[in-house]
């Protein structure tokens, strides 16, 4: 009995752990965080209280794939900011996994790149995993409604890494769009290669 | 005109001939090459393969903890020789990369592995494709054993993945 009653308890934990890191999908609601910024204040939703929603994007010094979208993401900040939807970037990287991941190596890359966005320190990857941000960059579309903050879509930023494509489908910039315009997002969903959010080993 | 052309290839004939050998040599030298394979290509090669268990692994040159558990996949295979297994190593470099990064990368490590750099343009597609649950970090390993599949979208040791490998 003793053992059923183990293993019951270790399925359930196993459930857990597994249900802890599965990527919020559209429709779910997106949790709150207050985490620090690399000027040293805090951020979270409300630090924008005229936003009509969030452009999330779980984002890191060092991958080749989060530097080749470190442009775009400052110019997605540029353009929809001013419309109501504003870049939140959070590094989900454990800095004692990934030394370049530092909060002073944060500080010293936004202020190189002059980030107009904030640049938030995941201290023990607590919103990554709320999250289920499964690699860099990942980025989340988050729209305020009267029931709260919604994930409206997940995924990449366009369908183009390497960034020669004229003709690239501007993911992020189209579930935007519809969204200003009282519409559901046609895609709510893509994937895309990036590098894996670094954790300490387990032991 | 073509006399000429003869005339000037019998000048520099020592030099080509050294050239040639020259050549040669680091083609013998280096006979690992990297193939462009799109994923009917990959599952055509598994299901044709004369091998029972295939471990598929998904790399990058750019991708640190790729290039860290590389040599693992080297040593599976070069302990397991006398098993039905083979290891296939599929780079989801840029295709623009193959050959001044690709190539290079794998000259230099010296890597014994098939090697593939996935010729595959939409992510959207070939992700789910690989599998379902996989979100696109790499590094990432699919093992194949007849009907069975299992996807593990994670870094690993050697021992773990002697484990994985034990375990199909």
């Amino acid at each position: 009995m003793k053992k059923i009653i183990l293993l019951v308890m270790l399925a359930f934990s196993a459930f857990l752990s597994q249900a802890q890191n599965a990527t919020l999908k559209a429709g779910d609601t997106a949790p709150d965080f207050k985490l620090k910024n690399v000027d040293g204040k805090e951020v979270s939703f409300n630090s924008f209280p005229k936003a009509k929603g969030y452009i999330v994007v779980f984002t890191c010094n060092t991958c080749p794939y989060a530097v080749g979208y470190e442009q775009r993401i400052i110019d997605l900040d540029n353009k929809f900011r001013p419309q109501g939807y504003p870049v939140i970037a959070i590094n989900p990287n454990d800095p004692e996994a990934s030394t370049a991941d530092t909060f002073d190596k944060m500080q010293e890359l936004a202020k190189n790149k002059k980030y107009p966005f904030p640049y938030l320190f995941d201290a023990g990857q607590k919103v990554t995993d709320q999250y289920g941000a499964k690699r860099t960059p990942h980025l989340f579309i988050v729209s305020k409604t009267a029931k709260g903050n919604v994930v409206e879509y997940v995924g990449a930023i366009d369908n183009d890494p390497e960034g020669n494509n004229a003709q690239k489908t501007k993911y992020a910039e189209d579930v935007i769009a519809s969204l200003k315009s009282n519409q559901k997002p046609a895609i709510t969903q893509t994937k895309e290669i990036g590098c894996t959010v670094k954790r300490k080993a387990k032991a | 005109m073509r006399n000429k052309f003869f005339n000037g290839m019998m000048k520099i004939q020592k030099k080509a001939i050294y050239a040639f050998l020259f050549l040669a040599f680091s083609f013998s030298a280096y006979s690992q090459n990297v193939k462009l394979l799109n994923i009917d290509q990959l599952n055509e090669r598994v299901k044709n393969g004369k091998d029972s268990t295939y471990v598929v692994n998904f790399w990058a040159t750019w991708c640190a903890p790729c290039i860290k558990e590389l040599p693992h996949f080297e040593k599976l295979q070069a302990d397991n020789k006398s098993e039905k297994v083979k290891v296939l190593l599929v780079s989801v470099d840029f295709k623009s990369k193959l050959s001044s990064a690709v190539v290079p990368f794998v000259k230099r490590k010296n890597l014994k592995n098939e090697i593939f750099l996935l010729n595959e343009s939409s992510p959207q597609e070939y992700i789910d494709r690989i599998d379902p649950s996989w979100s696109g970090s790499i590094p990432a390993t699919l093992f194949i054993k007849g009907d069975k599949r299992k996807f593990v979208e994670s870094e690993f040791t050697y021992e773990q993945l002697l484990t994985e490998y034990k375990k199909l």
